[in-house]
């Protein structure tokens, strides 16, 4: 028993950090928190099942154009719903531009999709054992992003760039870079995270519309508590998050283990509103 | 100076504030017309539609304090129906006690969306904007998990009868002038709100707390009696929504419901109450008319709201707005009344002294102030000048208490002030302007000065919801207070222009109106001659002296050395966080390390 929620408090646990370094990524480029992560996560599931199980195209096609699905949509979240109301950021409109772009891709996903979870093919064909691919799938794709964006970040050029944006955007401007366009490619790069997390998941979640709001809510906790922008900060609070919520989810059951979830999120950032490894609020006056 | 022999001049405002009490109560009159008759020729489904208009109005009228006027982005308000819908509806099928009256039963639940609206709106003080939303999304979406689960009670999906409410009521009809007459009462009691001091004080909050903060307004306080409300009358509207609906199931309270309530608030405009009542109406009466597209219906909603935010951020009030449309005077000219000052500043301010000794505070490895002592007297005038980041700003900051000194104290009359309680720094009587001008753009002139006495005012927020006779004598009394303050920064033309249409300059002098309405005992200027021109900047000084002269004590930060020394008693030199020297202007004109370094030859 205690094995199984584990393996399945850290699976889960690894989708949550996906979210939330989806959620980093574009917040790092933009200063802008955007709605739209956790659809995001959803749509890799939606499209991953569209693709192999109901077109039933090859897994290595579908699980590539299921990121690209989601790299569109980072794009198109940025272009709609974040450049337009960036210059006004102290308004907060963003809050309500990303919230909108996210409802219509969730409402428009419940009706051309379906209402009701859909099933997820199995991506690998190996018998059932314990360590099962729901369970090690999600795990993969964790450890390879961040390795990918660690590596990203400290070896690449491009990389050097994305972190000067996010360190001081109008130094970085000032410098010359081409700060929309390393925006974009931010939020093109958020989509593939999204997407690959709702793909990677897709087993343990299914393809089901209404994960775009579980998502959104639950890949933020891991934000708001391992601290804004910090990547390393999200993975642990993720999987912290992940284990807990399996742990009540046993002890308590599904509905109360979301009341505790929430419970405790909200008592946390009470106590510590910059996260429980943030830094302290910047000056106002 | 020539300023203070300007004759009285007839004050003719530019545009006319008696844009009257009457014009403006004209199409909510009309409205309660429409409304009390509507019997007579709406047909029996269109009184159901009337009556969810009614009812979402109830709480919209509430949210929109908090979305609206606070600017607290509240997604999740409706879990404060379902709260409120359930008590109801609980508490007179007695499901968990014996059975109560409708009329208690709502009265009850009222208490309850109280509490919530109180538990649910508080992490808005401690949360930045995007966290206190998913917290309340977070929360929508554990209320409708919890009456799913608690099948004891709530029936969990099987659902829960509503609540019938008795004779004269029950009929149709009834229930709908039932309705009817809440959503008047709500309309009336959130009106009186918005045009009180409680009011400007959330537009300050929204639009520039900083401000907000100086003029002594408590944000917890004021947004803690705001979610009370809001979370009331939420709850109110759940009962009448489950009355309504005669039977409830947790599937009822979609989030798209929070959608509607949220959008109607936006498309109605921020900060007004007519705006959002059209929305509402609008919201509840669309979808009637597209009946195909009732699956649709979250998907366009979620679309307006993204070309609501995109394209018309003003929503319908600023449509209707066309009052501040109308050009104003390109040529008009700021004349202040130094003579009023000594009126508006009459009940002369105590003989206190404002010290700073030994203040030292640094930022990392950065000394911002190191050692610095001040004296600033009453009566006096004392200038602060050094160049860019020499401290100036952190020692305004540090005597209005944004930063703690690491080192040293803070001084009023003797006592040490604490550090980072910004908003009793009014209570003191210690006013500040700052660097740019903090002012709410989408309120009058008028309004934005009368922001500046928020502390003065006696009456509490229930006196002013239900607009008692105090709340009409605070009214009356911070209106003519910020009458004459106008008058003396010699804006009172501008009274009843949005702030956002001044100019540069106006906006210092507005500020400087703002700070006099606290009648200060110290007044701490950031610099105020920024950005004015040469005749303007003489006027500042002139009126700046005259406060001094009714006794208060002025620390003016500025870089113009002329104004400094034409006005200043006491002038103090700072170079990287140290005093360079202090003295009188002609003490500090003749040092030579200060010409050498800062005033050049």
């Amino acid at each position: 028993m205690v094995e199984s929620i584990v393996l399945s408090g850290v699976a889960i646990g690894c989708i949550y950090a996906l979210i939330a370094i989806t959620y980093n990524v574009m917040y790092s480029a933009s200063r802008v928190f955007s709605f739209t992560a956790g659809t995001l996560g959803m749509l890799g599931g939606v499209l991953g099942s569209l693709f192999i199980a109901r077109m039933g195209m090859p897994a290595a096609a579908g699980f590539l154009l299921a990121l690209a699905g989601g790299a569109v949509l980072g794009l198109v979240t940025e272009i709609v719903a974040v450049r337009p109301v960036l210059k006004s950021l102290d308004q907060h409109l963003y809050v309500l531009s990303t919230l909108a772009l996210a409802l219509m891709i969730q409402q428009f996903t419940a009706i051309e999709w379906s209402t009701e979870p859909q099933p997820f093919p199995r991506l690998f064909d190996i018998a059932h054992g314990g360590f099962d691919q729901q369970f090690w799938l999600p795990m993969l794709a964790c450890a390879a992003v961040i390795t990918g964006l660690e590596l990203l970040y400290r070896r690449t050029l491009i990389g050097h760039a994305f972190l000067a944006i996010a360190e001081d955007n109008y130094a970085a401007r000032a410098l010359g870079l081409p700060e929309r366009r390393l925006r974009m490619m931010s939020y093109a790069l958020a989509g593939v995270i999204g997407a690959l997390a709702g793909f990677a998941g897709g087993e343990m979640l299914l393809a089901f519309f209404a994960n775009a709001p579980m998502l959104t809510f639950y890949g933020f906790v891991p934000v708001a508590l391992g601290g804004m922008g910090n990547n390393r900060g999200a993975v642990v609070a993720g999987l912290l998050l992940g284990l807990f919520q399996q742990t009540a989810n046993f002890l308590v059951g599904g509905i109360f283990a979301s009341v505790a979830v929430f419970t405790v999120f909200i008592i946390v950032l009470l106590a510590r509103p910059e996260g429980l490894a943030g830094a302290a609020r910047q000056r106002r006056v | 100076m020539d300023t203070q022999a300007t004759p009285l001049r007839p004050s003719r405002p530019i545009v006319r504030s008696s844009v009257s009490t009457l014009g403006a109560a004209l199409p909510f009159l009309a409205l309660l017309l429409v409304g009390v008759a509507f019997p007579l020729f709406g047909g029996g489904y269109w009184g159901v539609i009337a009556t969810r208009a009614c009812v979402y109005w109830v709480l919209v009228s509430g949210l929109n304090l908090v979305v609206g006027f606070a600017g607290q982005i509240a997604i999740g308000w409706v879990a404060l129906l379902t709260l409120g819908a359930y008590t109801t509806s609980v508490l007179v099928a007695g499901n968990v006690m014996p059975a109560l009256p409708p009329y208690l039963a709502l009265a009850i639940a009222a208490v309850v969306g109280a509490i919530f609206g109180l538990v649910i709106g508080l992490p808005a003080l401690r949360l930045r904007t995007f966290y206190f939303a998913i917290t309340t999304l977070g929360f929508a979406t554990i209320v409708t998990q919890v009456a799913l689960a608690w099948q004891s009670v709530t029936g969990g999906g099987v659902g829960v009868a509503g609540p019938v409410f008795p004779e004269p009521f029950a009929s149709q009809w009834g229930f709908y002038y039932f309705c009817f007459g809440l959503a008047a009462i709500c309309t009336w009691m959130t009106a009186n709100v918005a045009a009180s001091r409680f009011g400007r004080a959330l537009t300050a909050i929204r639009d520039a707390e900083v401000a907000a903060e100086a003029s002594g307004i408590s944000k917890s306080t004021l947004l803690g009696a705001v979610f009370m409300f809001s979370g009331a009358v939420a709850a109110v509207a759940g009962g009448l929504f489950a009355a309504l609906q005669s039977y409830i199931t947790p599937d009822a309270f979609t989030l798209d419901l929070s959608i509607l309530f949220f959008i109607a608030i936006l498309i109605g405009g921020r900060g007004s109450i007519l705006g959002p009542l059209l929305g509402t109406i609008l919201l509840t009466v669309l979808p009637e008319f597209a009946a195909p597209l009732v699956a649709w219906s979250t998907f366009l909603y979620a679309v307006l709201l993204l070309v609501i935010v995109l394209v018309i951020p003003g929503g319908i009030a600023e449509i209707l707005d066309y009052k501040n449309r109308r050009p104003l005077e390109s040529d008009r000219a700021i004349v202040p009344r130094p003579d009023l000052v000594a009126r508006l500043l009459a009940e002369a301010p105590d003989t206190s002294a404002l010290t700073l000794e030994q203040v030292a505070l640094s930022f990392g490895g950065v000394r911002a102030i190191d050692g610095l002592d001040l004296d600033i007297r009453p009566g006096q005038v004392h200038g602060l000048i050094g160049p860019n980041g020499s401290g100036k700003t952190t020692t305004l900051n540090v005597i209005s208490g944004y930063y703690a000194p690491q080192r040293g104290a803070v001084r009023l009359n003797g006592a040490e002030m604490q550090a980072l309680a910004h908003h009793r720094r009014a209570h003191m009587r210690i006013a500040r302007t700052f660097q740019t001008p903090r002012i709410v753009g989408s309120a009058s002139v008028l309004q934005n000065v009368m922001i500046g006495g928020t502390i003065d005012g006696q009456g509490t927020f229930v006196e002013s919801l239900l607009s008692l006779p105090r709340h009409r004598r605070d009214e009356a009394m911070l209106r003519d207070t910020a009458m004459l303050a106008l008058a003396a920064v010699g804006l009172e033309r501008l009274a009843a222009v949005r702030a956002d249409r001044l100019q540069h300059s106006e906006s210092r002098f507005t500020e400087i109106a703002r700070a006099l309405m606290l009648r200060p005992k110290f007044l701490l200027l950031d610099e105020p001659a920024a950005g004015l021109s040469a005749e303007e900047i003489e006027r500042l000084g002139a009126l700046i002296l005259a406060i001094a002269q009714a006794g208060t004590g002025v620390l003016v930060v500025e870089h113009h050395p002329d104004l400094i020394f034409d006005i200043c008693h006491h002038v103090t030199v700072l170079n990287l966080g140290k005093i360079l020297a202090a003295g009188t202007p002609a003490e500090i004109r003749a040092h030579r390390e200060v010409v050498n370094a800062y005033l050049g030859a």
